[in-house]
């Protein structure tokens, strides 16, 4: 997937890749893609509950070998 | 309107007051409004961690001598050791890149989490404002408490 812009939440857990999300999402324009890696496997159900709340768009959560690229589109 | 989340800050314990940011700054991140109020040992967390603490009388001298407190002296709730587990916990921390507390106290305040310090067990262990780091909103009570709580979509006791 094609993302804007790549947040690297490699090895950090719960919850500073939701924090870092958060202010990373900030700095992009609405409409825009943010990607994050992650390899705290939290991430598959927390970024859904975060755009849930958040109101942004998750697009989708790509897993290979226990990491994961997660896809927000900035919505709000 | 974004929605309230209040958390009450009992315990002094390092593990609880890593539970409380750790959902104070979640809940921040996710577009909330955060009150921590912190009392009785929870008072403990928001204390700063230089200097003495001054109070009045052979009994209150006593109990804030023993109880110091301060982000930096705070024990686990198990497996404390002398303080050879809580060094350990701090290491496995450091180990998965987890913040000490301090930093998720940064953390908080930087997403506007107000901090609110108990005014009655500040009178009765005999603390003042200057035992407390400046990072502290107000000093106030349980009406405070329960008028923010009524709005609150999230309340825990912690």
């Amino acid at each position: 997937m094609k993302a804007d812009e790549t947040l690297d939440c490699i090895g950090l857990y719960c919850p500073i890749p939701i924090y870092n999300t958060a202010n990373k999402l900030k700095e992009l324009e609405k409409g825009q893609v943010l990607e994050v890696l992650s390899d705290d496997e939290g991430i598959k159900e927390d970024m859904p509950a975060w755009c849930k709340v958040t109101g942004n768009e998750l697009l989708g959560i790509e897993e290979e070998a226990g990491q994961y690229k997660v896809y927000v589109k900035k919505s709000e | 309107m974004p929605e309230k989340v209040t958390l009450v800050v009992s315990s002094g314990e390092l593990d609880k007051a890593l539970a409380a940011f750790n959902i104070a700054i979640g809940a921040a991140s996710m577009g909330m409004e955060v009150s921590m109020f912190f009392t009785f040992w929870g008072l403990n967390v928001i204390k700063r961690n230089e200097g003495g603490i001054k109070s009045k009388g052979i009994m209150r001298r006593m109990l804030n001598f023993m109880n110091r407190g301060g982000s930096k002296r705070l024990h686990l709730s198990k497996f404390h050791m002398l303080g050879m587990g809580t060094w350990m916990m701090k290491r496995l921390m450091k180990d998965v890149n987890f913040p000490q507390l301090e930093e998720l106290m940064d953390m908080a305040k930087g997403m506007g989490v107000k901090f609110i310090a108990c005014t009655t067990t500040m009178g009765m262990m005999g603390i003042d404002k200057e035992a407390f780091i400046p990072e502290v909103d107000s000093f106030a009570g349980v009406a405070t408490y329960l008028a923010q709580a009524r709005d609150g979509k999230v309340n825990l006791f912690i």
